[in-house]
């Protein structure tokens, strides 16, 4: 009885505190300084034309390799809490095998999935979307087949190769920009090209397909060692 | 206007997650909401950048890199729930992979029964 009341007094305060916030919210009729900057600049600095992927992949490019090293290391973890102390023959019990609706459904779907998330992360630069989103699309083609064939040994050496190569791959891109242009990750080491073209804004098409396909071989690891926890 | 509800509803849903993490002891449950907290956190920070008669934070030919200015929403909360979304998912694989431990060990998802680390 006293946990509850606490609680509900707890989301009382803040909801209190959310109240005032929500009542003292004016919408800024500018763009503030830092915003105003990305506008005025990202065309001629960048040439990118999605704004928001020159800020995550270049202007604060270092950040994003931060992310995804947060991403690997929870994936890494995620691997290792879950192989503890499993035996591997126990976990190849028989399963119950897909339907045939979900079967031949997957081999429609599955390719054009992944060729959807493929599109997303190259175009990153001209549309929204980008490396993370076509990333976490190529992993949901990844569940699908997942879930129209869990008997089949999951090809985990594959995955981990496409993930490390990616990320090597990353960090060479960010060393090649300290070489030859103005420091880690800048992209102007390739021409920028005319904005709104598909081979435009320098290396941020390279980058942010690497980071498409990190993200998305570090999705499916994820959904990869989570299926195999089916068995408990 | 649009702004005003869409932090409204974000905030509705932070409380809602909090409400859902404190009342249950069922672990899955709670996992499942902080993940609708979340959702709300990421709800509100968008809302922040919107602006009203403008438009998403792409150069094209209807808006001119000249006047991108006047004419876009701010790019930078957008950037940020980027990165938010992308590390809240690592966090919820993280909880489930904990859970299915726990689970493992103790045969139950009920958070009562972990008295190890309760004093």
């Amino acid at each position: 009885m006293i946990k509850r009341v606490s609680v509900l007094l707890l989301l009382l305060a803040v909801g209190a505190i959310f109240a005032t916030l929500l009542a003292g919210y004016e919408a800024d009729p500018e763009l503030n300084l830092t915003a105003r900057y990305y506008a005025d600049r990202t065309a001629a600095d960048i040439g990118a034309a999605n704004i928001v992927t020159a800020i995550v992949v270049t202007y604060r490019g270092l950040d994003t390799l931060g992310e995804v090293t947060v991403l690997f290391l929870s994936a890494a973890i995620l691997g290792l809490v879950l192989a503890q102390g499993r035996k591997r023959e126990q976990a190849r019990r028989e399963r119950v095998p897909a339907g045939e609706l979900l079967t031949t459904g997957t081999r429609i779907l599955a390719p054009l999935i992944m060729l959807l998330g493929v599109h997303v992360f190259v175009n990153g630069h001209l549309t929204p979307g980008g490396g993370f989103q076509g990333g976490a699309i190529v992993a949901s083609g990844v569940l699908l087949l997942l879930l129209a064939d869990p008997v089949k040994h999951f090809a985990h050496g594959l995955i981990a190769a496409v993930e490390s190569l990616a990320g090597i791959f990353y960090v060479a891109i960010g060393l090649l920009g300290l070489l030859l242009a103005g420091g880690f990750l800048d992209n102007r080491f390739l021409p920028t090209g005319e904005l709104g073209a598909l081979f435009s804004a320098g290396a941020i098409p390279l980058i942010y397909s690497l980071i498409g396909l990190k993200v998305g071989a570090e999705f499916s690891a994820i959904l990869a060692d989570l299926s195999d926890t089916e068995e408990l | 206007m649009i702004a005003y509800l869409a932090m409204a509803t974000g905030f509705l849903l932070i409380l809602i997650g909090f409400y859902g993490a404190l009342t249950n002891r069922n672990l899955l449950r709670m996992i499942v909401a902080f993940t609708i907290a979340d959702s709300g956190v990421n709800l509100v920070i968008v809302a922040v950048g919107y602006m009203r008669g403008r438009t998403a934070p792409i150069l094209d030919a209807t808006v001119p890199a000249a006047d991108a200015a006047a004419r876009i929403i701010d790019p930078v909360p957008q950037a940020l729930v980027l990165t938010a979304i992308v590390i809240g998912v690592g966090v919820t694989a993280l909880m489930l992979a904990y859970a299915y431990r726990l689970y493992e060990k103790k045969r139950s998802l009920d958070i009562a029964k972990f008295m190890d680390l309760k004093w």
